[in-house]
């Protein structure tokens, strides 16, 4: 659309700016000035330079961390973004199925995240849950307060049971925005069910994958909630993602330094790989 | 191609169906010939484009056998009946470049890549897009987008039949031309059984050899131009094709006579007129005569289109039009004759046969 | 001239009828439908996918429902499908004690306080940046997107000390300006998006007729993109609702939500497994509801306005 040249527009900007300021760059800026400074209490600041982010970046607390959640995010998008696709491809286009199937697929999303946790974890205890009691009885002694693979199997379950409906909503509004001719013209020129996915719906579908992907990407990068509830970052530290260890860090420790210097080298690499992915995503329309 | 027969068709789209008013396409019967070029004429929603639909089996017709040179083909998927059909809206892969997006319908059929590239090239240069072959479909406007989808359609040599449903709706209207004039010269050339859906009657005129013309889910007509000019079988025939359309006057008919407002016509035939039936009489506003003899008029307006003109006028209380030349003389005391031979008479609608 | 019109006219009571059953080759052309040999061939698996997919998703929910009617004697007693004993108990401690049914109120106030704060003030930003080029919009809208991108965790501590500051601290709408955090980035990105889709031909119209901008901004507009209003006002429910670092962080008692609550469930005699289910069935419910809802725009909505 053709956007006419107008600074005035600035006024209705504002209040935004002025909300965003007050709820991201006060505590934003109040983070920077912890990262660079010390404290014994009593409120004193020392200057502290680079000193606590030599500290974050030296630590391998911090790179097992980091570890675990890229590999965490690239498991989660690995499978739900698929899995979101092929369940999008068979939904039904029409009739009483699709308010039926959209309400219960939607369900997830709308769950607190604490309690997302607190149903797998009354879910997959051994003791008391369906599916932990279940594995026992076929000699299977499921345990995720014990056992890192099934601390990790359990948690993303769980982000799989929580998200993938996410995926499904973007994908299958992409797919019911497609004409009915364009999957004529398919049959008419004998294409594949493969070629209409790979030449009809797939390029219909970038533009909400690419949201889906971002979505995916940075809600799973930051969680914290669900795996708290279920593990609490254990067993050991096998589930302690970036998000579980900054607050153990800041509340716990009250390592208000480290935490602060741990803040923004996760937030920049949260913008960073959030760039990457759009550049990555968006690069073939760019070579147009 | 192929010789398409419509076995005794109908189709409706709910499942409930009492009247014969709930067909959306009211019994078809009719024969095709193969290398014919056929019009679909009809306004909105008359069941052409379910007709088609039909034919290239996007749609299962209700009732009847659709055959392809005498073979059955009612239950094979589209993929099978080997048509090309060209749709309203360009249908382009856009992630695909200009030549792919041609070579598409015949690689998918497992042709021979030479083969492909011989007719892609023959496409592509017809529809004028060979400095875009190699571009991706995408960036292109929607005048290159249809040319491409028309490409797809004409790309396949071996097709039973090729299918249009209003494909030059997005193109502008000097590329129409072009365009239409392509169409015809390969029809003529490689004799593609062609099947074109339209509701403008130029286009269907200028296309096709034989028009059908479509009204309320019925075929009331299948006729050459010339034939749906002259002899209109239906009122509605008469009123859709022509500009301005035919003048239908209510007439009661009496042997070889005709009477309408007190004056009356031989017609030089009798009718044969199942009683009870509404009567009318239709004459083509190019058939009629204005000057000092004839039935009284009285003129209301008149139009100057250039070469004619058109005079609206009362006659025996009801509204008609007349073509008259550009210098014809509107007398002060205007009077019309009919010119005997194009009077068509009608009997609840449908045209009554004299001729014979 | 009379049988001309008859005819019109009844083509057109014929193409009313066929359109309202759902017919005619305009209704079958409307996107989403597949055309019918495809689905006839497709439907014998087709339904198999969702349907797997919704008991996957509805199996816990289940386990959780069940587990909210029994007794704590029996949950530990060990699993059944069913609850052997069925049990109002958990739901009455629930409802008999405010600290537990407060927590529910507190989480819809400061929801729907984030929701209306988020989507009154991206309606006036998501028109300027969907209508007007000005000095810095392309770097401000980028700006505001990555707050987005925020994580929760960075900014508990400060959101804490800076809300102290304020003396907000535990209060709704302390919870529902931090919540703005990443609410009003995202509701004036989905509204910028609705927003694009109305031609501007509408906004010049009004002016000629003589409306001021206001006039034309309640009058016009906010009618024409209602549905995209809906869908932002229902994303901002969502990411109010089911967050808890930050509600958590900022409340201490009097504005502490009911998913912060429910780790009360822990005491010395042990885990009152049956009030934590109960409690999570009530947290699931205002959710199911607005869904409800809003079921016949979900489609759409998870377009939101971009595709």
């Amino acid at each position: 659309m053709q956007k006419t040249w107008n600074n005035k527009a600035w006024f209705m900007v504002l209040p935004v700016l002025v909300l965003v300021a007050f709820s991201a760059v006060i505590p934003l800026m109040t983070v920077v000035n912890y990262s660079v400074q010390d404290t014994f209490g009593n409120n004193e600041f020392f200057w502290a330079g680079t000193e606590w982010f030599t500290e974050v970046l030296e630590s391998a607390r911090f790179w097992d961390a980091l570890q675990r959640n890229l590999f965490f995010s690239g498991v989660i998008l690995a499978i739900e973004i698929p899995l979101g696709i092929f369940i999008a491809l068979n939904m039904p286009k029409k009739g009483l199925g699709v308010p039926f199937c959209l309400v219960f697929m939607a369900l997830p999303l709308l769950i607190p995240w604490n309690v997302v946790g607190t149903i797998w974890q009354l879910l997959s205890r051994a003791d008391i849950g369906l599916v932990g009691y279940s594995l026992a009885r076929l000699g299977i002694p499921f345990n995720y307060a014990s056992d890192p693979l099934h601390a990790w199997i359990t948690v993303v379950v769980m982000d799989v049971w929580h998200w993938t409906s996410l995926v499904v909503l973007l994908a299958y509004a992409g797919l019911v925005s497609i004409p009915d001719s364009y999957y004529q013209a398919t049959k008419i020129d004998g294409a594949s069910r493969w070629a209409v996915f790979r030449y009809i719906q797939l390029p219909k579908l970038k533009r909400v994958l690419l949201i889906a992907v971002l979505l995916r990407f940075m809600d799973s990068f930051m969680i914290y909630t669900e795996p708290f509830v279920v593990t609490g970052g254990g067993p050991g530290s096998a589930t302690t993602f970036l998000s579980i260890d900054l607050v153990k860090i800041a509340v716990g420790q009250f390592d208000l330094g480290p935490a602060a210097a741990m803040s923004i080298i996760y937030f920049l690499i949260v913008l960073l790989l959030s760039w990457v992915f759009y550049t990555v995503m968006t690069s073939s329309d760019a070579a147009n | 191609m192929a010789r398409i027969n419509l076995d005794h068709i109908r189709h409706a789209y709910g499942v409930r169906l009492s009247a014969p008013d709930d067909y959306a396409l009211k019994e078809v019967h009719h024969e095709w010939d193969d290398g014919g070029a056929y019009a679909l004429l009809g306004p909105s929603g008359c069941g052409k484009t379910t007709l088609l639909n039909i034919i290239s089996g996007l749609v299962q017709p209700s009732e009847g056998r659709i055959l392809f040179d005498g073979e059955d083909v009612t239950n094979l998927p589209t993929q099978e009946r080997n048509i090309a059909q060209v749709f309203q809206f360009p249908v382009i892969y856009d992630t695909m470049t200009v030549y792919d997006n041609l070579a598409f319908p015949l690689r998918n059929r497992k042709v021979p890549e030479p083969e492909v590239d011989r007719r892609v090239r023959e496409i592509i240069e017809m529809i004028g897009l060979s400095d875009w072959a190699k571009k991706k479909a995408q960036g292109l406007t929607a005048d290159q987008k249809q040319k491409i989808s028309l490409g797809r359609g004409l790309v396949r040599s071996d097709v039973s039949a090729i299918l249009f449903d209003e494909p030059l709706t997005v193109i502008d209207p000097h590329m129409k031309w072009v365009l239409r004039s392509q169409l015809k010269r390969l029809h003529k050339q490689f004799g593609f059984t062609m099947v074109y859906v339209t509701h403008d009657q130029t286009e269907a005129l200028t296309f096709a050899d034989k028009v059908v013309v479509m009204y309320d889910g019925e075929i009331v007509q299948i006729g050459t131009p010339a034939e749906l000019f002259e002899k209109p079988k239906h009122t509605f025939v008469g009123y859709f094709i022509g500009s301005p359309g035919m003048n239908v006057i209510p007439a009661r008919i009496d042997g070889r006579t005709v009477e309408m407002g007190g004056q009356t016509i031989d017609l030089g035939f009798a009718p044969k007129i199942a009683s009870g039936a509404r009567t009318e009489l239709g004459i083509r506003p190019e058939f009629i005569r204005l000057g000092r003899v004839g039935m009284p008029v009285t003129i209301s307006k008149v139009e100057d289109i250039g070469r004619q003109k058109i005079v609206r006028a009362q006659f025996a209380d009801k509204p008609i039009a007349i073509v008259v030349h550009e210098d014809g003389e509107i007398p002060s005391e205007p009077r019309v004759t009919f010119d005997q031979a194009s009077i068509n008479i009608y009997a609840d609608s449908w045209r009554v046969g004299g001729e014979a | 001239m009379k049988t001309h019109a008859t005819a019109i006219s009844t083509a057109q009571t014929d193409a009313a009828q066929t359109l309202r059953t759902g017919t005619t080759q305009a209704a079958e052309r409307r996107p989403g439908t597949l055309p019918l040999p495809a689905r006839r061939t497709k439907a014998g698996v087709a339904w198999l996918v969702p349907t797997l997919y919704i008991v996957f998703l509805m199996l816990p929910i289940y386990w959780l429902v069940n587990m909210s009617f029994k007794t704590n004697t029996e949950i530990m007693s060990g699993v059944s499908l069913f609850p052997q004993t069925p049990t109002l108990r958990n739901y009455m401690v629930i409802f008999s004690d405010p600290s537990w049914y407060k927590g529910y109120i507190n989480s819809i106030i400061y929801v729907v306080l984030n929701t209306i704060i988020a989507v009154s003030v991206a309606l006036p930003a998501a028109y300027a940046f969907s209508r007007y080029r000005f000095l810095g919009d392309k770097h401000l809208f980028f700006w505001l997107l990555t707050n987005r991108m925020a994580p929760p965790a960075v900014f508990a501590l400060p959101f804490f000390q800076l809300y102290s500051a304020f003396g907000l601290i535990d209060t709704h709408i302390a919870v529902a300006l931090a919540h703005c955090l990443f609410n009003v980035p995202l509701a004036v990105w989905i509204l910028e998006g609705f927003m694009s889709g109305v031609p501007k031909e509408i906004d010049e119209t009004a002016y000629i007729d003589g409306y001021s901008f206001p006039r034309f901004f309640v009058k016009i507009y906010i009618p024409l993109i209602a549905s995209g209003i809906g869908v932002a006002a229902f994303f901002c429910f969502m990411f109010s609702w089911v967050e808890l670092l930050i509600a958590r962080t900022l409340t201490t008692t009097d504005a502490k939500p009911i998913a912060a609550i429910m780790t009360r469930t822990v005491s010395a005699s042990g885990m009152d497994w049956g009030v934590l289910a109960a409690a999570g069935v009530l947290t699931i419910i205002p959710g199911a509801l607005v869904i409800y809802f809003v079921r016949n725009y979900i489609a759409k909505g998870f377009a939101l306005g971009r595709v």
